[in-house]
C-alpha cells in the first residue's frame, strides 16, 4: 500500500509498504477514505518528538472503510467508520468510568516504560505518534490496522458526506471536552486562547453549553475571522495588550472560565533532561507556558481553568500562587474521544454542528508530503489539510 | 504467615520498595520464600478480573510464555514439577526444574528451582481480591544474579532486566485477563514474529 512514512525534520514520504493484516481478534482492517493533518503532526514534522523511527507512518485523524475484521471484532465489511485517535481496550477499570485515554492496555506492555518513568503511569495508545505513544502506524495510508475495534470506531450512517464527520477522530471531541471542563453556566462569559481547530471548535461547543459571550485569542486574522462567524469577541494578541483588554472587556471582573488551547506540544513529549537541554539552548521552556499563565492571571476569582492544550514536560514559573489564592479549579487531559463521539454524530446530524468551514484544502494522499510543507508555512491560510487516498492526481 | 504487603517495623510500604534491599530480602526468605540468592524482584499489578480466574490461569503453566517474554517453553513434568526454558541475560538459553513450594486455590502458588539450575529462582504469585476493582496480583521472586555485575549491564541492555521484565510481563498478564488478547503495534505478521522473537 501508499502511506506517508516519517524519515526526519521537514522529511516526509508518500512509500510503498507491506499492508497490514489482523494480528489480534479483535483488530479491524480499514481502507482509508478520508484522513486530515493535525496541528500536532507538525511537531513530528518538525522533528521535536522523541522515540520516532526511520518509516513510522503518520495521522491519527483518519476514517474509511472496514474491509477486514477479526473474530472478535463487532464491525462489518463495508461498513463505513470513523477511528478514534486514542486506543482504548474498553474492558479496564479507566475505561469503565469512559476515561478511555487513561485506558491501562492500550499501549503493548514495552511501550509502556517512558510514559512511566515520566508521569508515574502510562495512557492510553495513540495512532501515528511515536513508540512511546506505542508505536502503532496512522492513518495517513490506503489501509490501517485498528486494534480494539469492537470498541473505538463509530459506525457512520451511509447519505452523510466525509467532510462532515471525519473530525469526530480528534479534534471536535477535543474542542467539546475542553468546553465541558470549562463547567460553562448560562450567562458565562469564557476566554479561549487559540484559534486552531480544538479552539474554534472549543468556541463552537462553548456557545451550545449556553455561554453568553466567547472572547478568542489569536494573531493570525483568516482563525480570529473564523471565530467571529461563530459569534466570539476576538483579540488579537499583536495589537492588544490580551490581559488588560480581558478585564476591560468584562467590567474588571475577568472571564469566567478561560481554555488554553495553544499549549507547548513541541516539547510537551520531552523527557526532562532533554528539555533542560533545549531550555539551556533557547530558553524555550521558560517562554512557551505563556498562554496558561495569561489565562491563570485572566480568570475571574473562583473561576474555571480548562486546559485541552497539551502539555507533556514541566514548566517554569507556573503561577500557582493565584492558582490557588484565586480559588481556581483546573481541569484537564487527553480526550476521551469514545465518550464523546455518539452524541457529537447525532449533533452533526441534527446539523447543530458544522465542522466543514474548517477543511482549506483538499489533497490526494500522494501530494501528502506538500500538504505538510504548506500547512508547516502558512498556518493563516491553511487551516486545515485532508487527504485523501482515492482522489487522483491533479493534471500537471 | 507474614505478608509481603506489611513490612514488620517502620511502615506499611511493601518490602520490595524498602530502600535497604539487603534487610528487605532476608525478612522476604526469612519467612514468605525459599532463599534461592540475593536478588528480590516484586511487582504488584491490579487486574479487572475475578481472583479464581487470574488463579487458574496462571497455575496452567501452559497459558505463561506468550505472557512471559523471555521463557521460550515450559513443560509441565507433574502437578507439581515443571521444567523452565528461558532465554538467558548474555545471550542463549538456560534452564531449570522448578517445583511448587506451596499453592493455595484462588490464593497463591508459590515455588522454588531444584538443584542443578542455571539461574536458581523462587518466589510466589498472591491474588487479592480488590473489590469492585477485581484482583491484585502480586508477583515476588528471588533469584541468582547471573554472571554478577557484568550479567547485570548485559541484561539491562538486552532489556532483561528482571524489574522491568517483571513488571512487563504482569503488564501483558493483566492485558490477557482483561481484553483476551496482548497488545502489538505490529502492521503484519512477520513483524510481529520479530517482535516476540
Amino acid at each position: 500500500m501508499r502511506a506517508l512514512t516519517w524519515h526526519g525534520k521537514h522529511d516526509v514520504r508518500v512509500d510503498t509498504v507491506d499492508d497490514p493484516e489482523i494480528l489480534n481478534p479483535r483488530d479491524a482492517i480499514i481502507e482509508i477514505t478520508s484522513t486530515a493533518i493535525c496541528g500536532s503532526d507538525l511537531h513530528l514534522y518538525d522533528g521535536f518528538i522523541p522515540t520516532m523511527m526511520a518509516g513510522d507512518i503518520l495521522g491519527h485523524e483518519f476514517m474509511g472503510e472496514v474491509v477486514e475484521v477479526g473474530a472478535g471484532s463487532t464491525l462489518k465489511k463495508g461498513q463505513r467508520v470513523v477511528v478514534p485517535f486514542t486506543i482504548s481496550c474498553g474492558s479496564c477499570y479507566h475505561c469503565g468510568k469512559h476515561q478511555y485515554s487513561a485506558c491501562e492496555n492500550g499501549l503493548p506492555a514495552d511501550n509502556q516504560d517512558i510514559a512511566q518513568e515520566m508521569y508515574g503511569q502510562p495512557m492510553s495508545g495513540l495512532f501515528g505518534y511515536s513508540h512511546m505513544t506505542g508505536g502503532y502506524a496512522g492513518g495517513q495510508a490506503e489501509y490501517v490496522r485498528v486494534p480494539f475495534s469492537d470498541v473505538g470506531p463509530i459506525v457512520i450512517p451511509d447519505g452523510i458526506e466525509d467532510d462532515k464527520v471525519l473530525f469526530l477522530s480528534d479534534i471536535l471531541p477535543t474542542g467539546w471536552m475542553a468546553a465541558e471542563n470549562a463547567e460553562i453556566e448560562p450567562g458565562d462569559t469564557v476566554a479561549v486562547w487559540g484559534c486552531g481547530p480544538v479552539g474554534l471548535f472549543a468556541v463552537q461547543s462553548a456557545f451550545l453549553m449556553g455561554a453568553e459571550r466567547v472572547i478568542a485569542i489569536d494573531h493570525f486574522p483568516r482563525r480570529l475571522e473564523l471565530a467571529r462567524r461563530f459569534g466570539a469577541e476576538t483579540i488579537n494578541f499583536e495589537e492588544t495588550d490580551t490581559a488588560a483588554a480581558l478585564f476591560e472587556m468584562t467590567g474588571g471582573i475577568g472571564p469566567d472560565a478561560v481554555i488554553d488551547s495553544v499549549g507547548l506540544e513541541a516539547h510537551g513529549f520531552f523527557v526532562d533532561n532533554v528539555l533542560d537541554q533545549i531550555k539551556k539552548s533557547t530558553f524555550l521552556g521558560t517562554d512557551r507556558i505563556h498562554s496558561i499563565r495569561q489565562a491563570i492571571l485572566a480568570c475571574r476569582k473562583g473561576g474555571r481553568v480548562s486546559m485541552p492544550a497539551v502539555y507533556g514536560g514541566f514548566v517554569d514559573k507556573f503561577p500557582l500562587g493565584a492558582l490557588m489564592e484565586k480559588g481556581l479549579t483546573l481541569k484537564t487531559g487527553q480526550t476521551h474521544v469514545q465518550h464523546y463521539m455518539p452524541a457529537l454524530l447525532n449533533a452533526i446530524l441534527e446539523e447543530k454542528i458544522d465542522t466543514t468551514f474548517l477543511i482549506s484544502h483538499i489533497l490526494p494522499l500522494e501530494q501528502a508530503p506538500q500538504g505538510y510543507k504548506m500547512f508547516h508555512d502558512n498556518q493563516n491560510e491553511v487551516t486545515k489539510v485532508v487527504l485523501k487516498p482515492g482522489m487522483a492526481l491533479a493534471a500537471e | 504467615m507474614a505478608d509481603t504487603m506489611n513490612r514488620a517495623s517502620q511502615d506499611d510500604a511493601p518490602l520490595s520498595t524498602a530502600n535497604n534491599e539487603r534487610e528487605a530480602m532476608d525478612r522476604a526468605t526469612d519467612s514468605l520464600i525459599v532463599r534461592r540468592g540475593d536478588k528480590l524482584v516484586a511487582r504488584a499489578v491490579t487486574i479487572n478480573s475475578p481472583r479464581d480466574e487470574c488463579y487458574a490461569f496462571w497455575r496452567d503453566f501452559s497459558n505463561l510464555p506468550p505472557i512471559l517474554d523471555n521463557v521460550v517453553r515450559i513443560e509441565v513434568l507433574d502437578r507439581e514439577r515443571s521444567h523452565w526454558v528461558v532465554k538467558s541475560p548474555g545471550g542463549g538459553l538456560v534452564e531449570w526444574d522448578s517445583r511448587i513450594t506451596e499453592d493455595r486455590e484462588g490464593e497463591l502458588i508459590a515455588w522454588a528451582s531444584e538443584e542443578g539450575a542455571d539461574i536458581p529462582n523462587s518466589g510466589r504469585i498472591e491474588f487479592r481480591d480488590a473489590g469492585n476493582r477485581g484482583t491484585v496480583v502480586v508477583a515476588t521472586i528471588n533469584y541468582d544474579q547471573p554472571f554478577g555485575t557484568f550479567g547485570r549491564v548485559l541484561s539491562r541492555i538486552f532489556q532483561r532486566e528482571p524489574k522491568m521484565q517483571a513488571q512487563r510481563d504482569l503488564r501483558r498478564f493483566k492485558q490477557r485477563m482483561e481484553t483476551g488478547e496482548i497488545a502489538t503495534s505490529s502492521r503484519t505478521r512477520q513483524q510481529l514474529e520479530e517482535e516476540r522473537n
